[in-house]
């Protein structure tokens, strides 16, 4: 068995960021281990620009993102390999994997950096009604059909959810020569960044349809038409209101889910409202050694806070290996969700492991507009950050100094929060 | 001339086919679909039934009571997943008891072995997530699970490795009387045949009526299911039935075969034959009827919700057998639950018919033995290493999943009646059946399928006809480049 002694699972832009982290912290014995033809992940079929405004202070497109990675990586000698599939990894980071060039491959890790990211969310989970002829897709199957495979999916589109890569896909394949009829979200507000709403959508004059849901699907052997209702309060279709839309494809952009099969099956505590790792302050999860980072942590909606919290991961992971992080005992002190917000993550503090500050990522569960986020070390309000709006779609943060922790010793708890103005 | 036509390629159809292929015999199963098992046997409880169910003296419960015993040898030799779990019929208030009870003696009547009733602590040992309001339940081990695609495709490889024909993507207009057997017209030719067998599912009264005075109807009764994630695979470990009470027939929920947990069905009559759709107030239904027997059914881990159509047949009785005034003519009409269970039996039923009425000779290279499709998984690590570096193409893996190779996918394409399209191979190997639903898998296996069979990948379908996946290429309208 051979061993590394960081590897990564995943060689998207959270592997890619890990393992550049990683080695220049001193590490030389890292492996990546990527499931795709390629490394850059996602970001390969994300061909629109829009990436990297904060992590290279330019506007790149999603492949161009990656491949800066990619020459990090390549330029550091970071071994990888491709076309590899991870099937199991036990609580003693050994390595399960397969692929057609090396066949079966087994690897005992020093530490392991879980970057798998996220699969969409499908028409089973939403239990759309009607039949289930070809032309339903996910818009990132469609997205990855039309921009690396040079294939149409379909030609007259109606799209269901408003997560960005349905709005993308909006405006991919209006250029592409499809007609785009309209864009259905059941929720009274976009889940995509407003940024893309007014590019993707309005500049095409593709109409949004807010509190709109898909009722039926039509078509026994290819989609034929599809029908949207608007929804109460509740989410629940309103009848009377029903539209028809004769079209060929229906794409769906309803949520992204942490891919975490590996985590669950070695053991990785997972939260229920991110379905992501359980992490502390240095990302590692429930499992010592074993460190997570990207959309596998939690759905983010930039590349760049990937690229940064995976850097972290990585980080700690070759702190981790070097004996850097001490284990035991832990203090802990519990970071906890209120009033609006969904989840923090990290969900947990060890203030003597912390960097000079600690970015906290969060989401909201509504819209809300001209609040605070605030921040509270038991009563004691240490951030209080006016927002004009907060809004699902987009990920928020904040950022803790580690001196307001060692300056108070008998901390509790910390709080983060929405609070009306 | 053919001595067999056998019109649909569903279980039953196949079942007869395999039947029939022991003797020496010209056979052909015609079916319209661009597969077999497209129809109802494609979407099911896949339970085998104990058969405590159907009424006493009934063909339901014999040939449900016989296709229960035949099942495990056959399913050995046919190499398909099976497995005798047992099924538990949940009885939710003492008051519905006496229906229990009269539940169990009609199985002791049908010849149902080892039916028993539990009380409620033996029921909780068996099913711990069982509702709280369960008093007993009605036990029966002989009920089983088993993949109803694997069934019907292990049918029709064997019978077509003995010697019959298949032509799918065919279907059939007009039965006539010929000057010797008949005449069946299809789009495009008359097939002559000295027999014909109609296994035709929710159209087999039209084919019935072709030929027959005596009437029969046939009724697509509708049934809306859900599919949970293989992380619900051990919520329950029987089969689980709802007693009818008060509150009408209630759900099933049971593990499949796959590790999978089912729900379902509805039962809504409908007169379209194709009407497959599911519907809100259906799926509505399922998810008020679960927890009724079960408790805390994770019912958000859905992964799909699919319906079938029962061909149900106005006196809820199989029929089967030549028909009067049409010698030569089959019937195996209205096949519903329990056909699958049924399958079985009513293909050696009706080949034996066909035998002594053409008094058929047995076919001496007949090999009732058939291996399925390859399962890595079922290898020791040293075994799948070796594996591994014999053929590499299991090592790439397609399916994520599932965790089906490519390995796989050739066999499942490259094996006889194999797989043409997406579907065909979600049901040999099931590739995209899992929690992503084909949203990654769909572009490779895509292109796999259009590599092996020499076609271009816009030509690839989901399901045959006109479900194609890919309509064209990127801009082909902009630039006025040709469609493909």
């Amino acid at each position: 068995m051979k061993r590394y002694e960081i590897v990564i699972i995943g060689g998207g832009p959270a592997g890619l960021a890990a393992a550049v982290a990683a080695y220049d912290e001193g590490v030389r014995s890292i492996l990546i281990l990527e499931r795709d033809r390629e490394l850059g992940g996602i970001l390969n079929q994300c061909i629109h620009n829009g990436f990297g405004l904060h992590t290279f202070k330019e506007e790149l497109t999603g492949p161009e993102y990656a491949q800066r990675y990619v020459n990090m990586v390549l330029v550091r000698g970071i071994e990888y390999r491709l076309n590899t599939m991870v099937l199991e990894i036990s609580p003693e980071k050994h390595i399960r994997a397969v692929s057609r060039e090396d066949g079966l491959i087994e690897i005992e890790a020093g530490a392991i950096i879980l970057a798998m990211g996220c699969r969409e969310r499908s028409r089973g989970a939403l239990n759309i009604p009607g039949y289930r002829p070809a032309g339903i897709y996910s818009a990132g199957t469609a997205q990855r059909l039309v921009n690396m495979e040079g294939f149409l999916p379909g030609r007259e589109v109606v799209i269901l959810g408003s997560g960005d890569i349905g709005l993308i896909m909006a405006r991919r394949m209006t250029l592409e020569g499809a007609k785009v009829k309209v864009v259905a979200e059941i929720m009274p507000f976009s889940g995509g960044l407003k940024r893309n709403i007014v590019q993707c959508l309005d500049d095409y004059g593709i109409p949004l349809k807010l509190s709109h849901t898909v009722v039926n699907i039509e078509g026994k052997e290819r989609v034929e038409g599809v029908t949207i209702a608007a929804v109460d309060e509740n989410l629940k279709p309103i009848p009377g209101t029903e539209e028809h839309y004769p079209c060929d494809t229906l794409l769906l952009s309803v949520g992204l889910i942490p891919e975490n099969e590996l985590s669950r099956g070695m053991g990785v505590c997972i939260n229920p409202v991110t379905n992501g790792p359980v992490v502390n302050e240095s990302l590692a999860t429930c499992i010592s050694g074993v460190f997570a980072a990207g959309n596998v942590l939690h759905v983010h909606d930039l590349v760049d806070y990937v690229s940064e919290e995976a850097a972290a991961a990585g980080k700690n992971a070759a702190r981790y290996v070097a004996r850097a992080l001490e284990e035991n005992p832990r203090h802990e002190i519990p970071l906890l969700p209120q009033n609006g917000v969904r989840y923090t993550v990290p969900y947990s503090v060890d203030p003597s492991l912390l960097q000079e500050t600690l970015t906290v990522r969060f989401r909201v569960g509504a819209e809300y507009r001209n609040c605070f986020v605030s921040v509270y070390f038991d009563d004691e309000r240490m951030v209080h950050k006016k927002r004009p709006i907060l809004a699902p779609g987009e990920m928020e943060q904040v950022t803790l100094q580690k001196a307001w922790f060692l300056e108070r010793p008998n901390l509790k708890a910390v709080s983060v929060m929405v609070e009306e103005a | 001339m053919y001595d067999v036509v056998i019109i649909g390629a569903g279980v039953v159809g196949c079942a007869v086919a395999r039947e029939l292929s022991r003797y020496k015999a010209r056979i052909l199963v015609v079916e319209k679909e661009a597969d077999v098992c497209c129809g109802t046997s494609k979407a099911n409880s896949a339970i085998v039934h104990a058969g405590y169910d159907a009424a006493a003296d009934s063909l339901m419960a014999k040939f449900n009571v016989q296709g229960n015993r035949m099942m495990g040898e056959l399913c050995e030799e046919l190499d398909v997943s099976f497995s005798r779990i047992g099924s538990l019929v949940i009885c939710l208030s003492e008051e519905e008891r006496p229906a229990l009870l009269r539940l169990y003696e009609n199985g002791v009547k049908n010849g149902v072995e080892g039916l028993r009733i539990v009380e409620r602590e033996e029921l909780l040992s068996m099913e711990p997530n069982v509702s709280d309001d369960a008093v007993a339940a009605l036990y029966a081990p002989t009920a089983g699970i088993v993949c109803p695609f694997g069934l019907t495709a292990a049918f029709a490889e064997n019978a077509f490795t003995n010697g019959a024909e298949f032509r799918l993507n065919t279907k059939v207009e007009r039965i006539a009387p010929a000057k010797e057997g008949w005449e069946v017209k299809t789009e495009t030719e008359t097939i002559l045949t000295k027999c014909v067998v109609n296994a035709a599912g929710v159209y087999s009264d039209v084919l019935h009526n072709m030929v027959s005075e005596k009437k029969i109807r046939i009724t697509p009764r509708r049934g809306d299911y859900f599919l949970l994630d293989k992380n619900t695979g051990d919520f329950v470990s029987h089969v689980i039935f709802s007693l009818p009470g008060k509150l009408g027939k209630g759900v099933l929920v049971a593990p499949t075969v796959h590790g999978n947990t089912i729900v379902g069905p509805t039962a809504v009559d409908v007169s379209d034959r194709e009407a497959t759709n599911t519907t809100a107030d259906g799926l509505r239904e399922i998810t008020e009827k679960a927890g009724r027997s079960i408790k805390n059914l994770p019912l958000k881990q859905v992964i799909t919700s699919f319906a079938g159509l029962r061909a149900h047949e106005d006196g809820h009785e199989f029929v089967l057998g030549e028909e009067e005034g049409a010698p030569g003519f089959f019937d195996c009409a209205g096949i519903e639950s329990p056909g699958l269970t049924a399958a079985p039996a009513i293909g050696r039923h009706i080949a034996q018919l066909i035998q002594e009425k053409l008094s058929l000779a047995k076919n001496p290279s007949f090999n009732g033995t058939r291996k399925g499709i390859f399962d890595p998984k079922t290898l020791s690590k040293e075994e799948y290493a070796k594996l591994l570096q014999e053929k590499p193409a299991y090592g790439n893996i397609v399916c994520r999943c599932e965790t089906v190779s490519e390995g796989e996918i050739l066999d499942a394409i490259h094996r006889p009646l194999g797989a043409t399209t997406l579907d065909g191979l979600k049901r040999r190997v099931r590739v995209g059946s899992g929690r992503c639903q084909a949203g990654f898998c769909t572009p490779r296996a895509v292109e796999i399928l259009a590599r092996e069979l020499h076609v271009s990948q816009s030509e690839i379908t989901k399901t045959g006809g006109a479900s194609r996946l890919i309509v064209g290429t990127a801009k082909d309208s902009i630039e006025g480049e040709a469609r493909i």
